[in-house]
C-alpha cells in the first residue's frame, strides 16, 4: 500500500489528466459547433453563447462549494453527539 | 374483473411472512410481488373493488394511467427490496416492508379521500415500524420523531379532508385546486409527506437511522405517494413551481458538508423531488409526464444508490466518509452498480435521469420560467457534485479507509444488477421502456439530440473539473465527524428549550402563586379572620373610649377584653343586639 502515503495515486493522475483532456475536447467542440452547424433548439438567448454550459457548471460547482463550506458550515456544524 | 387489489394481496399477504422460514420465506416474499405485477398486466383502466362502508362508498381501485405507472414502479421496487432485503433473518423487517408497499400502492389506488387518508395513515405506521426493526436507541428516536412528526401532517390531512367533504358533499378524490382553509390543509398535508423546504426534515433525520435495506423502501414510498397526491389534487399550482425549485436547490449545499452518507443522499432526495414538484406546478402535459417519469427513474436510481451504499454499510459496519474509502478493490461489483446510479441521479446520457429530468427541463424553458430553469441546471450541476461524485468518491476511491472486506451478498449483487440495469435501459432506449408508461397527453419527446447531449455532458464534465480542482487545491470542505441542524433542531433542540422555557415559566409562576397564595395569603387570610374583627372594633371604638376620657390604661384593658371577645365571639349581648339593628338598618336602607 505504497500508494496510500501520497496523496494523489497514479491512477488519480491518469484520471484527472484524462478528464482535462475531454474537458478540452469537449470545448473546443462546443465552441466550433455552436450556432452554425447545429440547431442548438434553444429556448434562452445564453444557450447559443459559446461555452455557457461549461461555464455554468463550473461556476455552479465552486459557488456551491464556497457557500457550503464558508457560509453554511460554520452555521450549521454541530459536536457529533449535540442532540444525544 | 376478478384480480385480487395489489395492496390487499401485500398486505394480508404480508400475515403470513413470520409462519415462514428460510428460502421458502424468501420464494413466498418474492411471490407476493410477482403475482402482484402478473395482476398489474391484466388491469384495465377504470374503476374497481368498490365496498360500501358505513354510508361511504369506497374505491379501493382507480386505475387510470397515472396510478398504473405509480402501480407499475412500486411493484418493481418491492421485487427488488424483497431481493436485496433477503439475508435478514427476523420476520419483523419484512413484514414493516410489505405493509409499507402495500399501503403506498392503497394510496395511489384510492379513489375516493376516506380510502386515500386510511393507507396514507398506514404508510407512516409501516416507516416507523422499518425505523424502529433497527433496535437502536437513535433509530428508536427516530422512530418515534417520525411518527410525531407524520401524525401532526397526518391530522392536518384529516381536518382538511372532513371539511373538503363537508363543503363539497363528495368523497372523491379528483383535482381539490388552492382555494379555501380545506385544501389548504390538504395541500399542507401532502406537503409535510413531500418534504417541502422546513417541513422537510424528518426525511433527513429519520431515514438515515434505518435498516440497510429498509432505508430502500423509505426512499420509494412517502414521498413518491405525495408526488401522486400532488399530481391528482394540485396540478398546475404555480406555488408549487417555486417550492420545488427550493427543494431542489437548497439540500444540495448541505449534502456537501454532510459526513453521514446515507444523509448525503437523503438530500438528494430531496433535491430529486424538488424537480417533481417543480413539474406538476408548471403543470402542462411536458411538464407532468416529466414528473412521472422522473418519479419511476429516481425510485430505481435512489434505490439503486442507497442499495449500494448499504451494501457497503453491511460489509463495513461504517457509513460515514471519515471511515470510507479505497473499497473499489474489495467491492468492485457494489462500486460499478454505484456508479451506475451516480451516474444515472446525475444524468449523464445513456443513462436514467437524461430521459426523465431533462423533460422537466424542457417544460421549464417552454414556459419561460427563466429563473426556475437557471436554478434546476444549478441543481443538476449540484447534484452530480455531491451524490454522483462524491459518494462513489469517498467510498470508492479517495484515501484508503482500510477495511479489507468481502464483496457485498449475492442478494444484494443480484438486487444492485437488476436496479442498474433498469437504470440503463430507461437512459437508454427511453422510448421503448419508460415513455410508454407516460400518463399525460404531450407531444412526442426526443431526449437525442445532438444539442442536449452536448450540453449536457459539458455541464456535467465541467462539474467534475470544478470537483477535481477544488479537491487538488484543498479548497473542498473536508469531511468532518460532525451533525448539521437543519429544521429538525426545531422540534429537536428546539423542543427541549420550549420544555425548559415551561419548565422556567410555569414552573416560577407556580412557585410564585403557591408563595402568595397559600403561603402568604392563606396565612393572612387566617389571621385577619382570627384577629380582622377585634381590629376593626378597636378603630371603631377608640374613638369612642376617648370621647368617653378614658384613660390610656384603661382602653388598653378595654382592648384587650374585645380582643378576646371578638376572638371568641363572645360579646356582650348588648354590642350584638347592636350590631344587629346595624345590619338591620342597613338592610333597610338599600
Amino acid at each position: 500500500m505504497n500508494g496510500s502515503h501520497h496523496p494523489i495515486s497514479k491512477t488519480a493522475k491518469v484520471t484527472v489528466h484524462c478528464l482535462f483532456i475531454i474537458c478540452g475536447i469537449l470545448f473546443i467542440l462546443d465552441l466550433l459547433f455552436f450556432s452554425e452547424f447545429f440547431d442548438k433548439h434553444a429556448y434562452f438567448e445564453w444557450e447559443n453563447w459559446p461555452g455557457f454550459y461549461a461555464v455554468y457548471g463550473f461556476v455552479a460547482c465552486v459557488l456551491l462549494v464556497l457557500v457550503s463550506k464558508y457560509i453554511l458550515r460554520p452555521l450549521v456544524m454541530r459536536d457529533e453527539d449535540y442532540y444525544d | 374483473m376478478t384480480n385480487i387489489p395489489p395492496q390487499v394481496l401485500l398486505l394480508v399477504g404480508a400475515l403470513l411472512i413470520p409462519l415462514l422460514k428460510g428460502k421458502a420465506k424468501t420464494a413466498y416474499m418474492l411471490l407476493l410481488p410477482t403475482v402482484a405485477f402478473y395482476g398489474y398486466l391484466q388491469l384495465e383502466i377504470g374503476t374497481y373493488w368498490q365496498v360500501t362502508f358505513m354510508g361511504f362508498e369506497l374505491t379501493l381501485g382507480r386505475i387510470d394511467k397515472v396510478s398504473l405507472i405509480f402501480l407499475n414502479i412500486f411493484i418493481i421496487v418491492t421485487f427488488i427490496s424483497v431481493i436485496y432485503n433477503s439475508h435478514v433473518k427476523g420476520a419483523m423487517e419484512h413484514f414493516a416492508g410489505f405493509l409499507y408497499a402495500g399501503s403506498a400502492m392503497g394510496v395511489i389506488l384510492a379513489g375516493d379521500l376516506i380510502t386515500f387518508f386510511v393507507f396514507w395513515e398506514l404508510l407512516t405506521v409501516g416507516a416507523a415500524f422499518l425505523l424502529l426493526v433497527r433496535r437502536t436507541s437513535q433509530s428508536l428516536g427516530a422512530a418515534v420523531r417520525y411518527a410525531l412528526v407524520h401524525v401532526f401532517g397526518g391530522l392536518i390531512l384529516l381536518a382538511g379532508i372532513v371539511l373538503h367533504i363537508t363543503e363539497t358533499g363528495s368523497t372523491a378524490f379528483t383535482e381539490i385546486g388552492l382555494n379555501g382553509l380545506a385544501n389548504y390543509l390538504i395541500f399542507f398535508g401532502f406537503g409535510i409527506n413531500c418534504a417541502w423546504p422546513i417541513l422537510h426534515s424528518w426525511l433527513t433525520d429519520c431515514y438515515p437511522e434505518s435498516t440497510v435495506g429498509g432505508i430502500v423502501f423509505m426512499a420509494t414510498f412517502t414521498t413518491k405517494a405525495a408526488i401522486y397526491a400532488l399530481m391528482r389534487g394540485f396540478p398546475a399550482e404555480p406555488s408549487l413551481i417555486w417550492i420545488g425549485t427550493g427543494m431542489a436547490t437548497f439540500p444540495i449545499f448541505y449534502a456537501v458538508i454532510e459526513n453521514d452518507l446515507r444523509r448525503v443522499l437523503a438530500y438528494s432526495l430531496i433535491n430529486q423531488v424538488g424537480f417533481m414538484v417543480v413539474g406538476i406546478g408548471i403543470g402542462t402535459g411536458l411538464s407532468m409526464n416529466g414528473s412521472a417519469a422522473h418519479v419511476y427513474a429516481d425510485i430505481l436510481f435512489k434505490g439503486l444508490l442507497f442499495m449500494s451504499v448499504g451494501a457497503v454499510m453491511h460489509q463495513t459496519g461504517k457509513v460515514k466518509a471519515t471511515e470510507l474509502g479505497g473499497l473499489a478493490k474489495s467491492m468492485p461489483f457494489t462500486c460499478v452498480c454505484c456508479i451506475v446510479g451516480a451516474a444515472s441521479i446525475s444524468a449523464f446520457p445513456l443513462f436514467s435521469g437524461f430521459a426523465s429530468k431533462s423533460i422537466i427541463m424542457t417544460a421549464a424553458a417552454e414556459g419561460h420560467h427563466t429563473i426556475v430553469w437557471l436554478a434546476l441546471l444549478f441543481a443538476s450541476a449540484g447534484v452530480f457534485h455531491h451524490a454522483g461524485i462524491k459518494i462513489p468518491f469517498f467510498v470508492f476511491f479517495s484515501h484508503d479507509g482500510g477495511h479489507r472486506v468481502e464483496e457485498a451478498p449475492l442478494n444484494m449483487r443480484i438486487a444492485m444488477g437488476i436496479a442498474a440495469v433498469g437504470c440503463i435501459a430507461i437512459g437508454t432506449f427511453p422510448n421503448q421502456t419508460l415513455y410508454p408508461l407516460l400518463p399525460f397527453d404531450a407531444p412526442a419527446y426526443e431526449p437525442y439530440t445532438f444539442a442536449h447531449v452536448m450540453a449536457q455532458t459539458l455541464l456535467l464534465v465541467f462539474s467534475a473539473l470544478a470537483f477535481t480542482l477544488l479537491m487538488t487545491g484543498g479548497i473542498y470542505p473536508a469531511e468532518v465527524r460532525s451533525v448539521n441542524i437543519d429544521s429538525d433542531w426545531i422540534y429537536r433542540k428546539g423542543g427541549k428549550w420550549v420544555y425548559g422555557l415551561f419548565d422556567k415559566s410555569l414552573n416560577a409562576i407556580n412557585a410564585a402563586a403557591h408563595k402568595s397564595i397559600i403561603e402568604d395569603a392563606l396565612g393572612k387570610l387566617g389571621r385577619f379572620t382570627q384577629q380582622g374583627p377585634a381590629h376593626i372594633f378597636e378603630w371603631i371604638m377608640t374613638p369612642y373610649w376617648a370621647l368617653k376620657g378614658k384613660s390610656k390604661e384603661e382602653q388598653k384593658e378595654l382592648k384587650v377584653s374585645l380582643a378576646t371577645a371578638a376572638e371568641k365571639g363572645t360579646f356582650p349581648i348588648g354590642i350584638t343586639a347592636w350590631l344587629s339593628i346595624l345590619v338591620l338598618a342597613l338592610l333597610f336602607l338599600f
